[in-house]
């Protein structure tokens, strides 16, 4: 498996610590871990850089990461990057909202390592 | 003065939410920070010095709020980070906030056709322990007293009906 770029999105920093940690126990490498506090934050990460894979929280201030995911759908030069959504929102109707906006994964907090590998690896592995 | 049949709601709620609280709290603990939280006498004092507090509103109403003593605080931050806070507060208010988050979030994933229909907050941390909280209107408490790396830790749940 390659060594990637991700960009995690939380409004909390603990949290975006612990989802690179808990990737990196799985046995995901890093180029490089971009950080965001929201979809407003983390769409302009995204002007000046392509992650292989973007994480991300639903309820956060600002923009939240369905709207977020919403506008990563529109922009070209992000199509083919896989998006998982991390987050206490376990509703079907978030799940739906999510995957039909585009996200290739769903993971609920609180997660477990094995959780990581089956959403998240098959994604990296992919890229 | 509520209804009995109120009274009996409140009861009945009481008694579905109180396992549902212990059980959220104690995965979050064990998935998030590798602990156990083991059961501990309810008339142990807790002396809150950290409070986080999670609210709910739509088809539960109410506010969330976990409280511990300073050392624990400092505990759960190091578990989450991975090594010590320091001196550094707000990676510590952020884990307490974020704990409470999840305990909230998982709770109400484990009531049947909630999940979907209530909403939470961000969430707030207070300091300190000289402070009283009223919740404003009728409404249901539920306190679960656990233990956490030896110290007692108090997760309540106010609901408005």
């Amino acid at each position: 498996m390659k060594a990637i770029c991700a960009l995690i999105v939380d409004d909390s920093s603990v949290m975006r610590k612990i989802v690179a940690r808990s990737l990196r126990q799985a046995g995901v490498e890093f180029t490089e871990v971009l950080e965001a506090a929201n979809g407003l934050e983390a769409l302009a990460v995204l002007q000046t850089k392509v992650p292989d894979l973007i994480l991300s929280d639903i309820n956060m201030p600002g923009m939240d990461g369905l709207e977020f995911v919403r506008q990563v759908q529109g922009l070209n030069s992000l199509s083919g990057v896989p998006i998982v959504m991390i987050t206490t929102e376990g509703g079907e109707s978030h799940v739906v909202e999510a995957l039909s906006h585009g996200a290739k994964g769903y993971i609920r907090k609180p997660f477990t390592p094995e959780q990581i590998k089956e959403h998240v690896l098959p994604l990296v592995r992919s890229t | 003065m509520n209804s009995p049949q109120s009274a009996v709601t409140h009861s009945n709620n009481a008694e579905k939410f109180l396992p549902m609280l212990t059980l959220a709290a104690q995965e979050v603990f064990a998935m998030m920070l590798g602990a156990t939280l083991e059961s501990c006498p309810a008339d142990e004092e807790v002396v809150p010095q950290y409070t986080s507090m999670v609210g709910l509103a739509g088809a539960l109403c109410g506010l969330m709020r976990i409280q511990c003593t300073a050392a624990s605080a400092h505990k759960i931050a190091s578990s989450m980070l991975g090594g010590d806070p320091g001196a550094v507060p707000d990676a510590l208010l952020d884990a307490m906030g974020e704990v409470c988050n999840m305990v909230a979030g998982n709770f109400k994933s484990k009531l049947l056709g909630v999940t979907d229909s209530c909403m939470l907050s961000v969430p707030t941390v207070i300091t300190g322990a000289d402070y009283d909280l009223h919740p404003v209107g009728n409404g249901l408490r539920c306190q679960v007293q656990l233990r956490y790396e030896g110290a007692p830790l108090a997760i309540t749940l106010d609901v408005h009906e």
